[in-house]
């Protein structure tokens, strides 16, 4: 039995689509944060998984993810901040309360 | 020749308009009159300049071998569009331009003095002379121009100058529709002017009036394989281009603005509506004489038009009671006077007519010697409206007592238009008679009975005002002759009207420049001295003394003149065709269908982008995760699409 | 053809990680999502390690599981009351993210299966097919100016970084 890419991109798609319905059905906005983090994660495991199979040659998509880890965490840092602030503003972290937001 | 002196000859009246127009309000009313008047005194000082030396040099760029040459003093790139599309400024020197040249600034210099005491105490008199200026510029750009569309872009300036002048009372509503009537009629005809211009340029890919005039046959040869809507092109292009001349100077049937014209103030009547602009048209007939020579309809048209228009303009002229209106119906009658003696002319040698040309020098004679006389029956008349606060020639009557200076002038005025020897019109007038007899005898014959109907219509005038009943308003209100600067224009110009036939005018202006001797064949002279005398003396007998002939001639003939007065119906005919054709049928379905197909289908645009905003405004809930469910769900979507689709 | 060892290590890592996937997005308490979030941070570092990238694997349990898991205990401690339930979500919401997320797992996995190029190689022939990766050429592709080189996007990573600084430390500071 061979481990092909099909068996890492498997926990991948589900990692993903977990994060899309985490971010849609929950309601703490940093339960939703972390379904992003879930998304974000199973794209960064695909860029890898790619790099190994497709072009083993080369370590792009692992400098890819390497910038991507960067990014999650300036965006994770900002966000909590954010939340925190809300938190602040609201008495709790609702993503309901922040539906003025809109305007 | 030195660009110098042709330059400030435009260059002066342009400066004048922007000083005047742009600080005219700062000045005191004397200061802008002295103004006006001191820089159009020097332009026309400078225009006898280069008009002596056009005329009397004698250098060879201007008469070679005695035959007189155009010269282009300078000739300007001004917009290059393309290589052949190109339009240049420029000056031309040519005998009809130098004689323009004269013309226009003693005119102007007459009226801008003349204008000073007229218009005193006016309010806008700044305004005022900033506009005869900026006419002045204009006209003299139009006679020197060396192309046809340099004539263009100035013709249209002196349509936007007479709209101006026309308007000058903008508070009086009749001026206000006057102004407009004489800018929309004169535009349609220049319509009809732009395209010709473009159809003849097209073909011989020149605007530049001395390579189109100078070799006519070649002009044809380019144009002459192409028809247009079954004409040739250059008969089409030609008549197109007299459309233009047409509306400028009244000829039938674009002449309807002209009488309207005269709500403008008395003196912009004689300066723009009688002497200058609105000789335009014969100007442009002249300049390209060559070209309407080589289509001979197109000639014939210019005197079919001047013919009828010369008839009409009389007939209506005797039946007026408005004495400005009654000269521009003479003014009218004049001009298509001189459109027949331009187009009975021929460059070619004609068999059994002794000089073919004469018409043209003769029309071109006349332009001059009408200037002058006429200018000075306007501003005769502008002195008597100024006396008696009126129009109509029931508010005067036996001024001849009380204004003395002006009577005679308008009485030299009156017999040099009517035409009585040693005046300035017997001899022009003389001269486009014989050429008319000449041509063919219909010409002769009807153009003497307009000439005779001329003596008759100016001498009524002359006696209903002069002489006739007193006015009874006279004793509360005694009319007198103008301030000073009203008379010395009129006396000036009286002078010029006795003298001006005297000039051996086949010397200066013939249509090759080659000079021809001006001499009087006596069955011509007799018949038209008859005719005028005749004509006078009905007048006389009709209005001299106060009699029942008037209402006898009336009842003779109601209908006639109720048509003549009702100037034969043509301002009631436009109505029509304007109110109840254009207006109602034709505009009134392009409103219906401009509100309720074009502007519905744009409303319905909103409308539907109205309603559908409306509806779908709840999917900006300020859910994110809603955002979110409908973002993937369209990336799913999308993706599944282009997946079925191409893979 | 892959060792055994590797495919018994492939399930173990990667079992736990679809469970605690699906325990992270419906796991009732907030604290305990963090937690398995922690859990297949950690199964991912484990699948970097796999596919032979021991510097990304070390960055991601530095960076995420330490720094990033971090953040959010400490943000989740601040603004929860222990043990205390996240609200029941409406229910057409769930239903609704529930077709989302599966229509978009239909999607995917319908792709996954319909691609050729992933019956090919195995792990195995992959890591045998490349070098090992040492610090020395990572260092040298972040801080070169050449082909496959990023220094740039390094330089702009920092600059954001310490935008991302100034930020947070401005929106969270009380007024």
């Amino acid at each position: 039995m061979d481990l092909s890419m099909l068996w890492y991109l498997v926990p991948s798609v589900v990692m993903f689509v977990c994060g899309i319905y985490g971010f849609m059905t929950r309601k703490n906005l940093i339960a939703i944060l972390i379904s992003l983090e879930l998304m974000l994660n199973s794209a960064d495991l695909n860029f890898v998984i790619f790099n190994r199979y497709l072009f083993p040659g080369s370590m792009e998509g692992m400098i890819f993810t390497l910038f991507a880890v960067a990014l999650a965490a300036a965006e994770t840092a900002i966000a909590i901040a954010i939340i925190i602030n809300i938190y602040r503003a609201v008495g709790n972290t609702d993503i309901n309360e922040v539906k003025q937001m809109r305007f | 020749m030195e660009a110098t002196i042709p330059i400030l000859i435009l260059a002066f009246p342009l400066f004048t308009f922007l000083l005047l127009g742009l600080c005219g309000m700062k000045m005191s009313h004397k200061v802008a009159g002295f103004i006006g008047i001191a820089m159009l005194g020097t332009t026309a000082v400078l225009a006898y300049i280069v008009a002596c030396t056009y005329y009397f040099s004698g250098n060879p760029a201007f008469i070679l071998e005695g035959v007189r040459q155009q010269f282009q003093v300078f000739d300007v790139t001004w917009l290059a569009f393309t290589e052949t599309l190109v339009v240049k400024l420029g000056f031309l020197l040519d005998p009809i331009s130098a004689l323009m040249l004269v013309v226009i600034t003693t005119i102007s210099f007459m009226v801008h003095l003349y204008s000073w005491g007229y218009m005193e105490g006016e309010p806008g008199f700044q305004r005022y002379y900033a506009f005869l200026s900026l006419f002045t510029f204009s006209m003299l750009g139009l006679v020197v121009a060396t192309n046809i569309f340099q004539m263009y872009i100035f013709w249209e300036l002196v349509g936007v100058s007479s709209y101006l002048l026309i308007g000058f009372f903008y508070k009086l509503s009749s001026a206000v529709s006057a102004s407009k009537k004489a800018f929309i009629v004169t535009r349609f005809a220049d319509l009809g002017f732009l395209i010709g211009i473009l159809l003849l340029s097209y073909y011989t890919d020149t605007f530049n009036f001395v390579e189109l005039t100078e070799n006519p046959e070649l002009v044809l040869g380019t144009t002459g394989g192409a028809t247009y809507m079954g004409a040739s092109v250059l008969t089409v292009a030609m008549v197109l281009i007299f459309t233009g001349g047409m509306g400028k100077s009244a000829m039938m049937p674009l002449h309807i603005w002209l009488p309207d014209a005269m709500e403008g103030p008395t003196p912009v009547s004689a300066l723009i509506h009688a002497a200058t602009m609105v000789v335009a048209g014969v100007y442009l007939v002249a300049r390209m004489f060559p070209l309407f020579c080589v289509v001979d309809a197109s000639l014939t048209f210019v005197c079919c038009v001047g013919a009828i228009t010369a008839f009409y303009a009389a007939m209506v002229a005797c039946a007026q009671t408005d004495i400005k209106r009654i000269l521009a119906f003479s003014t009218i009658s004049q001009i298509a006077f001189m459109m027949v003696s331009l187009g009975v002319a021929y460059d070619q040698p004609i068999e059994g007519v002794h000089y073919s040309g004469l018409g043209y020098m003769a029309g071109m004679f006349h332009l001059f010697t009408h200037a002058m006389f006429k200018a000075l029956l306007f501003l005769g008349a502008g002195a008597l409206i100024h006396a008696v606060h009126s129009n109509e020639y029931t508010a005067m009557g036996g001024l001849w007592k009380y204004m003395p200076i002006t009577h005679w002038t308008f009485l030299i005025g009156c017999l040099a238009i009517a035409g009585i020897w040693p005046f300035a019109g017997f001899f022009s007038k003389d001269e486009m008679l014989a050429a008319m007899f000449n041509r063919h005898w219909f010409w002769g014959a009807w153009m003497t009975m307009v000439a005779g109907l001329t003596a008759f219509y100016m001498f009524r005038l002359y006696f209903l005002v002069f002489w006739g009943k007193e006015n009874p308003h006279y004793k509360e209100h005694k009319p007198h002759d103008g301030p000073w600067q009203m008379s010395v224009p009129l006396i000036l110009l009286a002078g010029v009207s006795i003298c001006a036939g005297w000039i051996d005018f086949g010397k200066f202006v013939t249509w090759n420049g080659e000079p021809y001797h001006i001499h009087f064949e006596a069955p011509v002279v007799i018949t038209s001295l008859i005719v005028a005398c005749v004509g006078i003396a009905v007048a006389a007998i009709m209005y001299a003394k106060p009699n029942n002939l008037p209402e006898k001639a009336k009842a003779m003939w109601p209908a006639l003149w109720t048509a003549a007065n009702r100037r034969f119906y043509w301002d009631e005919i436009y109505m029509f065709i304007t109110h109840k054709i254009i207006f109602n049928i034709i505009c009134r379905s392009i409103a219906w269908f401009d509100r309720h197909v074009i502007d519905a289908t744009m409303d319905g645009f909103a409308k539907l982008t109205q309603s559908v905003s409306y509806r779908i405004r709840g999917m900006q809930s300020g859910e994110v995760q809603g955002y979110v469910g409908w973002y993937i769900s369209g990336a799913v979507v999308i993706a599944a699409i282009a997946w079925l689709c191409f893979a | 053809m892959d060792s055994v060892g590797n495919i018994v290590l492939y399930f173990c890592v990667a079992i736990p990680l679809l469970i605690f996937s699906i325990k992270a997005v419906t796991s009732k308490k907030i604290l305990r999502s963090a937690t398995y979030l922690l859990f297949v941070l950690l199964g991912t570092a484990i699948f970097y390690f796999q596919m032979g990238y021991q510097f990304l694997g070390a960055v991601q349990i530095a960076v995420y599981a330490g720094g990033i898991m971090v953040l959010f205990v400490f943000a989740i401690l601040l603004t929860n009351k222990p043990n205390e339930k996240d609200t029941e979500t409406k229910s057409h919401r769930k239903l609704w993210g529930f077709l989302v997320s599966i229509s978009s797992l239909v999607l995917l996995v319908f792709a996954l299966f319909y691609m050729p190029l992933l019956h090919g190689a195995s792990l195995m022939e992959c890591l045998s097919a490349s070098n090992t990766i040492t610090m020395h050429e990572i260092g040298e592709a972040f801080t070169g100016g050449g082909k496959f080189q990023y220094l740039l996007p390094f330089e702009a990573i920092s600059v954001l970084l310490l935008a991302c600084i100034i930020g947070g430390v401005t929106i969270a500071r009380k007024e």
